[in-house]
């Protein structure tokens, strides 16, 4: 047992760190350090600039989505080179968070469906950041039972003209494509009348419109799409294949093994570290002591369980199930450590202006964007699905409505 | 990164499952429950001839040098089949504080039979309610003899030795502490085995009226052993706490899917799949931070002390979680003598504060902390 490189290993590591070393915006490092959830701000720069133009480097360099194949602009990193390329970023990693769903979610599943010249055309512009990239899954009728999804694709000639709304998209106000899944046969089953495409954002017919969040921001939006003409060229897997299209995408976004899921602890421990609690150090407080020891084990925990999956990617192996507790962990921990950190500023913790509020509002910031960290990509309640049907080998639920043609499932509860 | 055991130490794992089950099953661990013996005497004999019981003690004092990370794979069996004998006490405990501080003669003497299963220890420590501290320590030797009362002492009545932590000054600081190691069947020492919530494993009282005492270690010393004694104790116990976690894990889960209620497997209501779920994650954080506690362990790293603390803290809560939780899945079955939730409930609440309770090992955690981030 330790926590060394393999020689290979450590060659890759060495060379990443000496590019990144000579090559990372370091004026930005000191404001990328204070960033937490729900705040991300840079001193005279605008996050979107100094993304895009460190996704470019990058990718001139062949360090912008090291795992894909050369052809595409990856470097064929194996998984493990994936992880040290990721540890080594560290903190400019948090600038690639605009690119995650494209280059993790929408990338693989062109390399999966798309055709080769399609597949050179799109994919290294999406690794090199110049194309941003969406996914339209979501919809007020479809969230965790995203399958319910109501957004019409009929053929038209060569075309599909699509009609409908998705919702919860994140980033579709700057993307160029997206990725959609449609309904093409309301006639059958919910699950297999579905069809996937993809799509220039900018054609016509397509609507963005920012979603105003509970914490005030807008990162995600509502798509609307009036008779919007995909080409057939366009569709990714067969007609009614839909639903298995959309788990090739579903599966990679659950492979973000060894990024770093935000708990909020290692700020709430510096905040602690320095704050007085009537005249003696918060440190000494026992009940401050007690919160923090048990939020600390949950964050080491989490560090020495991605530990174990680095480890098995390291001897080439799959990870075992492990990591798939890092989100449902992470997200409401976050919620309550931002709560607990308000809580130690007493009437003071209401306030939330950088110029007011104890280290510059951070903690009412996170209190405010923590609620959607439960929810987006899973919410708690269907992770923990996932935990007891996939892993611990429990039955699935009884589904009414999987066998029951889509278009006579009920729309409405009470009427 | 090679953050996982080797194969070498799976194969041991699993060698030493099979033998457990096999040597320590429920009905085993109820002999000893019941009050039918004191502890497993067959089962003890068995680990001293599989070479479990000496397997961190080097050859050249009977043992067979494997190392800790051995240690850590047979604890974690220990706990996953309630292994009703006193290992905790004697190998994780006295035989540490002989490896730590016994002088060649006290190794000689007692680490071999340690090994061959010949003399069970323990740590005397506590003296009635509280958690481990130099102020708590009243009982003081004097002239190389102790007379006072320790409790609770785990497995104290079945003991043939102890390691006493006792007071021999009076300045207030943890200098005044000092270790001695009295042999149990040398006179002077009465031993009043008391009733607990895991009668699986004994606690007693042990009263000394003039028992002799030899010294462990330095005078003065005894609090920075005992310290380094805990700590090592603490990973090696929160292994056995991780194993008694995941096997209450696997019967709830088992249970989910055989039981049948409202016409289906109780396992497919979401009721019960969050609660197994839940369980699923609080092993899963307590095997992690385990893992970083058996790596401090194994090469005596500076981190060893917040390893320690993160380990039990993170594996009384999962232990604790997953047995009441077992209990919970089981409904009414889960609380009925038969079944065997509370053997693993009892043994969950006793192993919690072995040690002494969480709170302790928060303060342990917290400190360490902060002088890493001072530093």
């Amino acid at each position: 047992m330790n926590f060394d490189d393999t020689p290979q290993e450590a060659e890759f590591r060495a060379k990443a760190r000496a590019w990144i070393d000579a090559n990372a915006p370091k004026q930005y490092e000191s404001d990328l350090r204070k960033a937490s959830l729900g705040r991300v701000v840079l001193k005279d720069a605008n996050v979107l600039d100094v993304a895009k133009a460190w996704q470019k480097k990058k990718a001139d360099a062949g360090w912008a989505v090291p795992h894909w194949p050369k052809e595409y602009g990856g470097r064929g990193a194996s998984p493990i080179e994936r992880v040290i390329w990721q540890q080594e970023e560290g903190v400019f990693g948090k600038l690639t968070a605009m690119f995650i769903i494209g280059q993790g979610m929408c990338g693989p599943t062109m390399m999966a469906y798309a055709s080769e010249d399609q597949k050179r055309h799109y994919l290294p512009p999406l690794g090199s950041g110049e194309k941003v990239w969406c996914q339209l899954f979501s919809e007020p009728a479809g969230g965790s039972d995203v399958a319910g999804l109501r957004t019409r694709a009929e053929k038209d000639g060569d075309d599909w003209v699509i009609n409908g709304q998705k919702i919860w998209t994140s980033g579709a106000h700057y993307s160029d494509y997206g990725i959609l899944i449609t309904r093409t046969d309301p006639t059958v089953p919910k699950h297999k009348g579905l069809t996937m495409f993809f799509l220039d954002m900018k054609s016509e017919g397509v609507e963005v419109r920012p979603i105003k969040q509970a914490n005030g921001n807008s990162d995600f939006n509502e798509v609307y799409f009036t008779n919007v003409r995909i080409p057939d060229s366009q569709r990714l897997g067969g007609v009614g294949d839909g639903w298995n299209v959309s788990l090739t995408t579903l599966m990679n976004e659950r492979m973000s093994i060894g990024a770093n899921v935000a708990t909020g602890f290692p700020e709430l421990f510096d905040y602690c570290n320095s704050l007085t609690l009537d005249g003696t150090p918060a440190l000494d407080d026992r009940a401050v002591r007690s919160k923090l020891a048990s939020w600390a084990v949950k964050a080491s925990g989490l560090k020495y369980t991605s530990f174990r999956s680095i480890s098995a990617l390291s001897k080439g192996q799959r990870p075992g199930p492990e990591n798939s507790i890092g989100k449902l962990v992470a997200g409401s921990m976050i919620q309550e450590v931002a709560m607990y950190a308000l809580d130690l500023q007493g009437a003071a913790g209401v306030l939330s202006g950088p110029e007011d509020a104890d280290v510059a509002g951070r903690f009412q910031a996170m209190l405010l964007r923590s609620p959607a960290t439960r929810v987006e990509g899973g919410t708690d309640e269907i992770l923990r699905n996932i935990i007891a049907e996939r892993v611990l080998g429990l039955p699935g639920d009884i589904r009414v409505d999987k066998d029951v043609p889509f278009n006579q499932i009920p729309t409405k509860g009470r009427a | 990164m090679n953050f996982d055991f080797s194969d070498d130490q799976k194969q041991l794992r699993d060698q030493a499952r099979r033998f457990l089950a096999e040597k320590s099953p429920p009905r085993a661990v109820r002999a000893v429950l019941e009050g039918k013996a004191d502890y497993d005497r067959e089962l003890w004999k068995g680990l001293a001839e599989m070479g479990f019981l000496g397997v961190a003690i080097p050859e050249e004092f009977g043992g067979t040098g494997a190392g800790y990370l051995e240690l850590c794979v047979i604890a974690e069996e220990l706990g996953r089949a309630l292994a009703p004998v006193p290992f905790a006490s004697t190998v994780y405990l006295a035989a540490e504080a002989l490896l730590i501080a016994g002088s060649v003669e006290q190794k000689q003497k007692w680490l071999p039979k340690i090994s061959s299963g010949e003399a069970i220890g323990t740590l005397a420590l506590f003296e009635g309610t509280g958690n481990p501290s130099p102020k708590a320590i009243k009982i003081a030797a004097s002239n190389g003899t102790l007379s006072g009362t320790k409790k609770p002492v785990a497995d104290g009545a079945i003991a043939d030795f102890a390691i006493v932590a006792a007071r021999t000054g009076n300045s207030g600081r943890e200098a005044d502490i000092s270790l001695f190691l009295v042999d149990l069947k040398a006179g002077g020492v009465t031993a009043k085995p008391l009733q607990n919530v895991d009668p699986s494993r004994q606690q007693a009282e042990l009263a000394f009226d003039g028992a002799k005492a030899e010294p462990l270690g330095a005078a003065g010393e005894g609090w920075s052993i005992l310290s380094r004694v805990l700590d090592r104790a603490a990973v090696l116990i929160a292994f056995e706490q991780v194993g008694g976690a995941d096997r209450a894990l696997e019967m709830g889960r088992d249970y989910a899917l055989d039981r049948i209620a409202f016409g289906r497997p109780i396992g497919s209501f979401q009721a019960i799949k969050h609660i197994l779920a839940d369980m699923y994650v609080s092993a899963t954080l307590a095997r992690s931070n385990c893992y970083y506690g058996a790596w401090a362990l194994s090469t005596d790293a500076g981190e060893l002390a917040e390893a320690a603390a993160a380990a039990r803290i993170s594996a009384t809560q999962a232990f604790q979680h997953c047995a009441k939780q077992n209990i919970q899945v089981h409904g009414g079955m889960g609380f009925t003598w038969e079944f065997d939730c509370h053997l693993y409930y009892r043994r969950s609440n006793a192993l919690a504060l072995a040690l002494g309770s969480q709170s302790y090992w928060e303060d342990q955690l917290i400190d360490r902390m902060r002088q890493k981030n001072a530093a």
